[in-house]
C-alpha cells in the first residue's frame, strides 16, 4: 500500500523526514489522543506531524485539516485519517485513526469508573482548568505559526480575517463558512499563484 | 429491534456519524433524546456526569457515546457505540484522501493547497479564541495560556511538561 504514496515533502514548510511505519503513526497518535487535555488537539497534531517529525509540510497539514474541518465526523479523528492514508496509504489512516481513538477510550471508561471518586476533590477539577488553560496556548501558538506564513500576501491575509472573524468574533457557523471561503481561496490561489 | 440495545446503538450513532461536524458538539442533543428519552439507558444526571467525564478526559468528546453505549449494554455496547460514531464518518475521509493521493502534484492541487492554507489558518486561531472564551478559571486561565503560547513559540520545551505545569500552577494559586 505504501508504494503508490510518494514520499512527503514539497517546496513549502519544513524539509521532508522518512515516511513513518504503522508502529510510529499509532504511538504518536496514541500520544496525542491521550495528552488532548481540554481541546486544541488540532495544534498538536500540527507541532508533532509537521515541526518535530517532518512528515509533511505545513501546507499539506493545512489541506488536510481544512478538508477533515469540512468533511462530516468528527475533526480530530478525521485529520489523522487523512495524514495516515498521506503517509502510509489505507492501513496508516486505520492504524492512525485507532490510535487517536482507542487509548482514550479506555480511559474515558476508567474516569467513568472513578469518576465519583475523583469529582469530590477540588485538586481534579483544579488540576484540569490549569491543564486546560496550558493547552490552550498549544492551540493559539500553532494558529500564529500558521498565520505566520499567509499575512505576507494581501489575498491569503484577507481570506484568513475573515475566517478568523465569521467563525471566532461572529460564530456563524463553520461548515458554512469553510464552504464559502474555500472556493473564493482556492479561485484566489488560482488567480495569484504563489 | 429496539429490544436490542446493540442493533439500537448502531442504528442511532451511524446515521449522526454523518451528521457531526467539527468538535462532534452538534450531534449531543440528539444522542441526549436517544439515550435518555427514547430508551431509557441513563438518566439525566448520568447524563450530565458523562458529559463532564469525556470533556474532562483525553480525547475527542465525542467518546461520550463511548460511555453511553457502556451503560446501555456493557463492554459491546461501548465499543458497538465507538465504532458506529466514528467509522462511517472515517470512510467517506478516506475515499476523498484516496481521490486526492491520485492526482497528487497535479497544478490544480497546488492551488487547492494554497487556497485552504489561509483557511484552516483562521480557523485554528478562531478555534483558540473559542477555547480562550470556554476557559474556566478567569484571568488565570488566559495568563497561563498566554504564558504557554510564548514558551511553545520561543522554546522547544516538551508539551507534556507545560501541561503538567498548568496544572501545579492551579493547584498551587487555588489550594
Amino acid at each position: 500500500m505504501t508504494d503508490d504514496v510518494p514520499p512527503p515533502g514539497s517546496a513549502t514548510g519544513f524539509a521532508p523526514g522518512s515516511p513513518p511505519g504503522l508502529g510510529d503513526l499509532f504511538s504518536a497518535f496514541a500520544k496525542l489522543g491521550l495528552t488532548s487535555f481540554g481541546g486544541g488537539l488540532t495544534g498538536w497534531m500540527m507541532n508533532e506531524c509537521v515541526r518535530r517529525r517532518r512528515w509533511m509540510t505545513e501546507d499539506e497539514f493545512l489541506t488536510g485539516l481544512a478538508m477533515a474541518q469540512a468533511l462530516p465526523g468528527v475533526n480530530v479523528v478525521n485529520l489523522p485519517i487523512w495524514i495516515g492514508y498521506r503517509l502510509a496509504g489505507s492501513p496508516g489512516a486505520i492504524v492512525a485513526a485507532l490510535g487517536v481513538i482507542v487509548p482514550p477510550m479506555l480511559v474515558v471508561v476508567v474516569m467513568a469508573a472513578c469518576y465519583s471518586w475523583l469529582a469530590r476533590y477540588e485538586a481534579t477539577h483544579l488540576a484540569l482548568q490549569g491543564a486546560a488553560a496550558a493547552a490552550i496556548g498549544m492551540s493559539l501558538s500553532m494558529g500564529l505559526r500558521a498565520a505566520r506564513r499567509q499575512v505576507r500576501r494581501l489575498w491569503p491575509a484577507c481570506v484568513l480575517g475573515i475566517v478568523f472573524a465569521g467563525v471566532g468574533v461572529l460564530k456563524l457557523p463553520m461548515v458554512a463558512v469553510v464552504l464559502v471561503m474555500a472556493p473564493v481561496s482556492v479561485a484566489l490561489a488560482f488567480r495569484y499563484p504563489r | 429491534m429496539r429490544d436490542n440495545p446493540l442493533l439500537a446503538l448502531l442504528l442511532i450513532m451511524a446515521p449522526l456519524s454523518l451528521m457531526s461536524v467539527g468538535g462532534g458538539q452538534a450531534i449531543l442533543p440528539e444522542v441526549h433524546r436517544q439515550a435518555v428519552q427514547v430508551h431509557g439507558w441513563i438518566d439525566e444526571a448520568t447524563f450530565v456526569a458523562d458529559f463532564a467525564i469525556s470533556k474532562m478526559a483525553p480525547g475527542p468528546t465525542s467518546l461520550i457515546v463511548t460511555l453511553i453505549g457502556w451503560q446501555a449494554a456493557g463492554i459491546a455496547g461501548a465499543a458497538v457505540a465507538t465504532f458506529a460514531i466514528f467509522v462511517p464518518s472515517s470512510i467517506v475521509v478516506l475515499l476523498l484522501a484516496r481521490v486526492w493521493a491520485r492526482y497528487r502534484g497535479a497544478a490544480w492541487q497546488k492551488a487547492v493547497e494554497q487556497g485552504l492554507a489561509p483557511v484552516a489558518a483562521g480557523l485554528i486561531l478562531a478555534g483558540s479564541l473559542t477555547l480562550f472564551r470556554a476557559a474556566s478559571g478567569g484571568w488565570l486561565a488566559w495568563a497561563v495560556a498566554l504564558l504557554a503560547t510564548g514558551i511553545i513559540l520561543a522554546t522547544e520545551l516538551n508539551p507534556l511538561v507545560l501541561i503538567g505545569s498548568g496544572a501545579l500552577v492551579f493547584l498551587l494559586a487555588g489550594g
